[in-house]
């Protein structure tokens, strides 16, 4: 009975903690030295003094940060914030009714649910590359508008903050369907009964009923799709060209061509800050739902 | 909306009045000149696909009646019950819904005046308990001044103090609480019939008895209606005014409780409702004449006598029932004249606390329950012990002759 | 008892769904489109798949991609496991912080973590090639598995271990006969969400891979920069049908659709 592999099950049984923390270690170890040190170096450079050439020389300062107020830096971030929240309201308004159809899809649910998840098996930058496909100049979209005679020459539909607003709402879709369906499947449909025996018309009972339980769902889709956005950098870059540029591009550049690396770690950790209130907001949600 | 107060007002005064009467009143002597039926089935079918759920079901629920729809699952009664709801329609030419005498089929829920109480209580959980009563009010555009005195007094009928209650939510309340919150919230609109969906499913023995109380006197104090579906056959039998059994999609047999339990008309009603001991043979050709007894020969040539009954044909085979607490057992030769009797073994003495289930091989290996009376095992123990010879017997009075199948 | 839904709002959806995937049907329909200059359509050519095969460095970019994504696969899945069963155990001190820090790189933008990467390989003179594009896949991949196996392990009936134990098992052996078989499905998942995202990264690797150590994804960018040409339409019909059939087929052995 006591093999040493036993004698080792016992100690551990005695310390639970510890064995969490063997099993965890070897992962943890690995995202701290290749995700929470770089993130480190970089918040240190955020505060550095800019480098003669590029890189950063020693020293502490705020400039990085403050520069990004800076009207032609706002801007951008103002750019980033409507589109992020663009494309969330887009996506919400797009998802609400296909995951209420795939919820009550019965037999058809699994392919539907099939049909929602492909693309985001699909690689996001071959998506990216089909929407050039569709607006660009001689694309599909314009050669169907002309060939009906709707326009006479091509729309500037690619290189516009709409193009880069229709990349993301495609590109990130899937992120919404998930759980606002996933909270509809989970809606006990005897509650839709009840309030109908209580005397509410359909649009009452989705008003009073569907939409505050399925709220969780809708909450967790829209930090999945406006997190991401925020931070969106290859959907700007192919789509946007350089007159709608967000902060991911910004940070890009800064890094590139314009060499001030400084800068540009004070503007990742900008972004940084969002994401991370975000991320607070989504565990709590989750854990008010569980909670429930 | 005057006429919703003075519902409710007239409601909580029948409530009141008729508390106080019944405390001098002699039960069971109602003389009723018989009213028209508040709910009305005529040959309603309704299929789902392939599958009839409900078939050519026909029944009348009269005014303040405690009426059951009794049956195993998948038999029909809860659709049966979805159809007076109006969550489900009957088929095309699958006749008729009629609620106080109008033809309600495809009428929404709430063009009906029915309550419903939900088998999982379907309580808003984002609601609180005071905001799920109102649910409904709101709904029919109540005042709104006039809701919180109609919470209130909805939950005080279902003995949950607003003080304390009005304002958790459904996931804080114990399974009794949340019970009576979807009773109060379906009482609130004042219904004329309350449908209760095997409403005490989720309770324990206990909290189930007390709820079968007072379930049974809200429905006599305020004289409403109430349709109640349940597979449990012992709270049928306690709190219904009539029961519907119902098999297979269809009404097996419809009528008092004492009438389904005492007067089984078939197979399966003996013995869902009850415990049955059934014994078949075939009717003799002789046998005292018109209107007398007849004798019935069982397979192994063995015999017993039964009452008069249209099934009981001569040359035609019977299937009769006869309950554990009709039967009796008696040494070899001690049997009172006059009483069937069929020789056995005890194989098995069950300790039951009220009875003493002892379980009898007869020759043929068919197994009999009898049902005897605990006199109290400790001063005076039953004189019976496993693998005795003893005569199971029973009066022919007390066999209950059954439909053929 | 499912009620009838609108027919309107099933025409809405069917349309929101064409939407969903008109971009990579018209995308593939392309592919096989003989003019070069994509719009008009002007003939069925299977010219385009035939330049892929002269193209040894999309064959090379390929196979990097292949090779890389199935390391880090393994990498993360071994990792993400451990972090799923260490999650997933009794409570301890400071769980929820680990839970919640393993969401962090999951939502960070893959611009920020890609540039952190870069600089610190910089910073440690590390030469970029194939090693610190591994090293950067396995660290963002990690994650999504720990996130996938912990939620199968959440949802599993811990009362069938136990009875394993009570059977006399020890833990490791309940884990290896009981465990491990039931959480198989969510692993699964978790293999097939790193491998995807790893196939399909750019904005990570473009930032830590050197010389010689071009994935797939990143060619294609640098493709695309250049200009519409109908070759990318093909590699990208290759690449859509080689990952459906991989969810397909993943779906099938699996029992579970892993998202």
């Amino acid at each position: 009975m006591s093999s040493p592999r036993r004698r080792l099950l016992a100690w551990f049984a005695r310390r639970p903690a510890a064995g969490s923390w063997a099993l965890l270690t070897p992962g943890l170890l690995w995202l701290a030295a290749f995700f929470a040190v770089p993130l480190a170096v970089l918040l240190g450079y955020s505060v550095m003094h800019r480098g003669t050439y590029w890189g950063v020389s020693p020293g502490f300062t705020l400039e990085h940060y403050r520069r990004f107020l800076d009207p032609l830096y706002l801007a951008i971030a103002w750019r980033t914030l409507w589109i992020a929240l663009a494309t969330t309201g887009l996506c919400l308004l797009l998802s609400y009714p296909v995951a209420y159809v795939i919820a009550r899809a019965g037999r058809w649910r699994n392919l539907l649910l099939f049909l929602v998840i492909l693309p985001f098996w699909t690689s996001f930058l071959i998506r990216t590359y089909a929407m050039i496909v569709l607006l660009r100049g001689g694309g599909v979209i314009n050669s169907v508008l002309m060939g009906l005679g709707v326009t006479t020459a091509p729309l500037d539909l690619l290189y516009t903050p709409g193009a880069v607003l229709a990349g993301l709402v495609y590109g990130y879709l899937p992120f919404m369907v998930l759980p606002i369906y996933a909270s509809l499947e989970r809606l006990d449909l005897d509650l839709i009964d009840a309030a109908e025996v209580l005397g509410a018309r359909a649009f009452s009972r989705f008003r009073r009923v569907v939409l505050p339980l399925s709220f969780p769902g809708v909450a967790a889709g829209s930090l999945l799709v406006f997190i991401p956005s925020l931070g969106a950098f290859l959907t700007p870059d192919l789509l946007g060209g350089a007159k709608t540029m967000m902060l991911g591009n910004l940070v890009q550049s800064q890094f590139g061509p314009a060499r001030n690396w400084p800068f540009g770690a004070a503007v990742s950790f900008a972004l940084m800050g969002v994401v991370f209130v975000g991320l607070l907001v989504w565990l709590r949600v989750r854990d008010a739902e569980a909670a429930a | 909306m005057g006429d919703k107060i003075a519902d409710s007002a007239r409601a909580l005064s029948t409530l009141i009045r008729a508390r106080y009467l019944r405390s001098f009143s002699h039960p069971g002597v109602r003389t009723l000149s018989v009213p028209p039926p508040i709910v009305e089935f005529r040959r309603v079918s309704k299929s789902f696909g392939d599958t009839r759920a409900v078939d050519a079901v026909s029944f009348a629920i009269h005014p303040g009646e405690f009426f059951s729809l009794l049956g195993p699952s998948g038999c029909g009664k809860t659709t049966t019950l979805r159809l007076l709801a109006g969550f489900e329609s009957p088929d095309p030419d699958g006749g008729e819904v009629r609620i106080s005498g109008e033809v309600v089929n495809d009428r929404r829920p709430y063009e009906r005046r029915v309550g419903m109480v939900f088998q999982s209580y379907a309580l808003f959980p984002h609601l609180s308990v005071e905001r799920n009563v109102a649910f409904g009010l709101e709904e029919h555009r109540v005042p709104r001044t006039e809701i919180p005195g109609r919470v209130e007094r909805a939950l005080g009928l279902v003995r949950l103090p607003p003080a304390t209650f009005a304002r958790r939510r459904p996931h804080q309340l114990s399974g009794g609480q949340r019970q009576r919150v979807a009773l109060a919230r379906a009482l609130v609109l004042d219904p004329a019939i309350l449908l209760l969906d095997e409403p005490l499913g989720a309770l324990d023995l206990q909290l189930r008895k007390e709820m079968q109380f007072e379930l049974k006197a809200l429905n006599r104090s305020l004289g409403m209606t109430f349709v109640y579906v349940t597979h449990d056959q012992e709270e049928a039998l306690a709190m219904s005014d009539r029961i519907a059994v119902m098999c297979e999609a269809r009404v097996a047999q419809l009528g008092t409780p004492a009438d389904i339990y005492e007067n089984p008309r078939t197979e399966f009603v003996a013995q869902f409702i009850g415990e049955a001991n059934l014994f078949g043979g075939t009717v003799g050709q002789g046998g005292s004449g018109a209107g007398g007894p007849r004798v019935v020969t069982m397979g192994d040539g063995r015999t017993f006598q039964v009452p008069e009954h249209p099934a009981v044909r001569p040359g035609a085979p019977v299937r009769i029932a006869v309950r554990p607490e009709w039967l009796d057992l008696f040494a070899p030769g001690a049997v009172p004249p006059g009483e069937n009797a069929l020789p056995g073994v005890i194989r098995d003495v069950v300790y039951l606390g009220e009875t003493m289930h002892v379980v009898v091989g007869l020759a043929n290996g068919q197994l009999v329950r009898v049902a005897l009376r605990n006199e109290g095992q400790l001063l005076n123990p039953l004189p019976w012990r496993r693998d005795d010879q003893v005569m199971v017997a029973w009066r022919p009075d007390d066999c209950q002759v059954l439909e053929p199948a | 008892m499912t009620r009838r839904l609108s027919p309107l709002l099933v025409v809405l959806v069917g349309g929101i769904f064409l939407l969903l995937h008109l971009p990579v049907l018209v995308l593939v329909l392309y592919s096989f489109n003989s003019s070069r200059f994509a719009a008009s359509w002007s003939g069925f050519t299977l010219h385009w798949y035939a330049r892929l095969l002269e193209r040894p460095d999309i064959l090379r970019a390929l196979r990097l991609s292949l090779t890389v994504a199935s390391i880090s696969t393994v990498a993360a899945t071994v990792l993400g496991t451990l972090l799923a069963m260490g999650l997933a155990r009794r409570p301890f001190r400071g769980r929820r912080l680990v839970e919640g820090g393993l969401y962090l790189p999951i939502v960070t933008p893959e611009i920020v973590a890609g540039i952190s990467l870069l600089i610190l390989f910089v910073a440690l003179r590390v030469p970029l090639g194939v090693g610190t594009v591994v090293v950067a896949h396995i660290a963002f991949t990690t994650p999504f598995v720990a996130v996938v196996v912990l939620a199968r392990l959440r949802g599993m009936d811990r009362s069938l271990e136990e009875a394993a134990l009570v059977l006399g098992a020890d833990e490791v052996t309940a884990f290896r006969r009981i465990t491990l078989p039931l959480l198989a499905p969510g692993i699964l998942a978790g293999a097939l969400l790193a491998f995807t995202l790893s196939l399909d990264d750019f904005v990570i690797t473009f930032f830590v891979a050197g010389p010689g150590s071009t994935t797939l994804p990143v060619l294609v960018y640098s493709m695309v920069r250049r200009g519409v040409e109908p070759t990318i339409n093909a590699v990208s019909a290759v690449l859509v049908v080689l990952t459906t059939c991989t969810i397909a087929l993943a779906s099938r052995l699996g029992g579970t659709r892993g998202a």
